[in-house]
């Protein structure tokens, strides 16, 4: 509409405004598209320069300009990496899935019942305990960070995986306040039906709200499975031994090593952040949505 | 039915309120794990951090109370905790402002293209999904003052770069280059936030002969005000919890907890080193309270800055 209106007020420029801007269209993506390409290429090299050095023989690491293709390629570094008696990587990996299968699974089903419990029931004392909720998300983890710790040491969790995993089946606010959002905008009529054929709450949870909310769950539990990978702090303090470490705290434990052998260290965070670059590509537009979502609430 | 109703209304009203009753039951049956979570591991334990900050305790012996004495410490005897709030406040300010600067300017650029956007958006996201502790090893390798990519770039431009996580010069500022790597979450963010820019102010800025600079100046910053808003305020936040990548790189690359010479002994760094290396649970209490507030402080102010500068929609409407 505004762009008829615009040729007419000047007949005569009109045609060379058109061209000038056809040719500013034309400038514009040839700089948009040169900063993105450089910018991406920026961006990948650290994963370029890992992957190149963790395929290297050690000598090749060392030399300079760069063996950008390492030759020949060493794939027997991951064996080398990951067969180190002092760095069982396979404990470390079969720790974090523990951990990760006992968190996700606690989630989930917590937060999908408070969830419902916020979205649909009536009850006094909701709204401030509604307040509370949202408020906690923006709590710092550290100011109960040591009163946590003595407790699960009183209970004498430290050194298991109790402390990682328990709190899980408690409730995580924001996925509660994501969950909540969605089943808010699920039809109450669905409900009502499962109801008047006999549905008891939980049924109603299990049979109608669940099935059509696998899109937010999808979310909260790519989320959390890679929070809960990423996690580095609370492995830090409840794990001990190194046979119960997680693969975040296998890493920089290899890392801490005294006159580590880059190459290997290299193929060891390949093997470290590899699965959450796969789960990415699989779950990428639940990884977008879930940050985005983080945005909107603010 | 109407009448039937009319006849056995007390009898309605008792049933009525049987069912509110169950509901509020039902409701605190479903939200009881939260509740008790929140009771136990958030509320129980920020009261106790409170009360233990008051006293001396290194989980051995039975705590004693001191009173404010471990507040007077930290301010008048404890130079690492000045020096500790010195590089958490230096990190903050500059890394925080780059990291926005940086996530907008990709969002913008991804904004504007208009084909092979998901190639583009995944190779600035993919790095932030990459474990801090992960990160912070991979880098340690690139910022390698003798091998490292970095360096013999600069070299080839007859620089000779610094040696980063080893030099306490520039350790921190190693950091800050880290933590840039990682902005795809925000930078996400910002992209929503464009997205959601009704195109018809574009249109009429248009009209209205507004060039490129202009239209971003007076359109899509203010539009985009409550994103910068939030995104600020969150990454505020998360600099002032660093702890992952500074523990990974100074213990392995200076060998001691926020090394070399204390230069990236971050907040987090020296009440871990307080709580879990020195067993001193009282005051690591106390700095971890002391932390919260300065947070709490920084979200406040920015919050009451916020009418200034940052623009809501829904106010205007009214």
């Amino acid at each position: 509409m505004a762009d008829t209106v615009f040729p007419q007020a000047r007949p005569v420029s009109a045609v060379r405004w058109w061209r000038g801007k056809r040719a500013g269209k034309i400038m514009h993506d040839v700089i948009v598209y040169t900063l993105l390409i450089v910018l991406s290429i920026l961006f990948a090299f650290p994963f370029f320069w890992m992957l190149s050095s963790a395929l290297k023989p050690e000598y090749q690491i060392f030399v300079w300009p760069p063996q950008w293709i390492p030759d020949p390629i060493m794939w027997s570094n991951f064996r080398e990496a990951l067969g180190n008696p002092l760095l069982p990587f396979h404990l470390f990996f079969r720790n974090t899935m523990i951990i990760e299968v006992a968190v996700l699974s606690g989630r989930l089903l917590s937060c999908t019942l408070v969830a419902y419990g916020f979205a649909r029931l009536k009850a006094p004392g909701k709204e401030v305990l509604f307040t509370i909720l949202l408020a906690t998300l923006m709590l710092p983890a550290p100011v109960t960070m040591i009163p946590k710790f003595i407790l699960f040491n009183k209970l004498g969790w430290v050194n298991t995986f109790l402390p990682l995993t328990v709190p899980a089946w408690f409730g995580e606010a924001y996925a509660i306040f994501l969950m909540r959002q969605f089943f808010m905008s699920i039809p109450r009529e669905l409900e009502e039906a499962a109801r008047i054929d006999g549905a008891s709450t939980f049924q109603v949870i299990r049979y109608v709200i669940v099935p059509l909310s696998v899109p937010v769950l999808t979310v909260i539990a790519v989320l959390t499975f890679k929070d809960n990978w990423n996690d580095f702090m609370n492995p830090l303090i409840y794990l001990n031994d190194a046979k119960l470490y997680t693969l975040a705290v296998g890493l920089a434990f290899f890392n801490g090593q005294f006159d580590v052998q880059m190459n290997l260290l290299m193929a060891a965070s390949v093997v470290v952040i590899l699965p959450l670059v796969i789960l990415f590509f699989i779950a990428q537009r639940a990884f977008v949505e879930g940050i985005t979502l983080t945005g909107l609430k603010g | 039915m109407t009448t039937v109703a009319t006849r056995l209304s007390p009898q309605g009203t008792q049933r009525r309120r049987t069912q509110a009753r169950r509901e509020t039951l039902l409701f605190y049956l479903c939200i009881s794990p939260w509740l008790i979570g929140f009771l136990a591991f958030t509320a129980g334990p920020m009261i106790a951090s409170l009360v233990l900050s008051f006293t001396r305790w290194d989980m051995l012996s039975p705590p004693e109370w001191v009173g404010v004495k471990n507040y007077v410490h930290m301010f008048t005897a404890d130079p690492d905790f000045w020096q500790s709030l010195k590089v958490t406040a230096v990190y903050t300010v500059f890394s925080v402002p780059l990291r926005l600067l940086t996530a907008l300017f990709l969002a913008i650029l991804l904004n504007e293209a208009t084909r092979g956007v998901g190639i583009f958006r995944t190779a600035f996201y993919l790095p932030s999904i990459v474990a801090s502790a992960a990160a912070a090893v991979l880098w340690s390798w690139i910022l390698n003052p003798k091998f490292g990519p970095v360096n013999g770039a600069l070299r080839l431009l007859g620089i000779k770069g610094p040696s980063w996580f080893s030099d306490p010069r520039y350790a921190l500022w190693g950091l800050v280059i880290m933590s840039t790597w990682g902005v795809g979450g925000e930078m996400l963010i910002f992209l929503a936030g464009l997205k959601s820019i009704p195109q018809q102010l574009y249109e009429a800025a248009e009209i209205d002969g507004a060039g490129r600079w202009v239209r971003f100046t007076r359109v899509t910053l203010p539009m985009l005000s409550p994103t910068i808003f939030f995104n600020f305020v969150m990454s505020m936040i998360g600099s002032f919890q660093t702890f992952d990548s500074a523990y990974v790189i100074s213990t392995a690359r200076a060998g001691t907890i926020g090394g070399p010479m204390n230069s990236t002994l971050f907040y987090m760094l020296h009440l871990y080193r307080n709580a879990f290396g020195w067993q001193k649970m009282g005051y690591a209490s106390a700095l971890a309270w002391v932390l919260f507030m300065i947070i709490l402080v920084l979200v406040l102010l920015t919050l009451r800055s916020s009418a200034l500068w940052v623009y809501y929609e829904a106010e205007r409407k009214e």
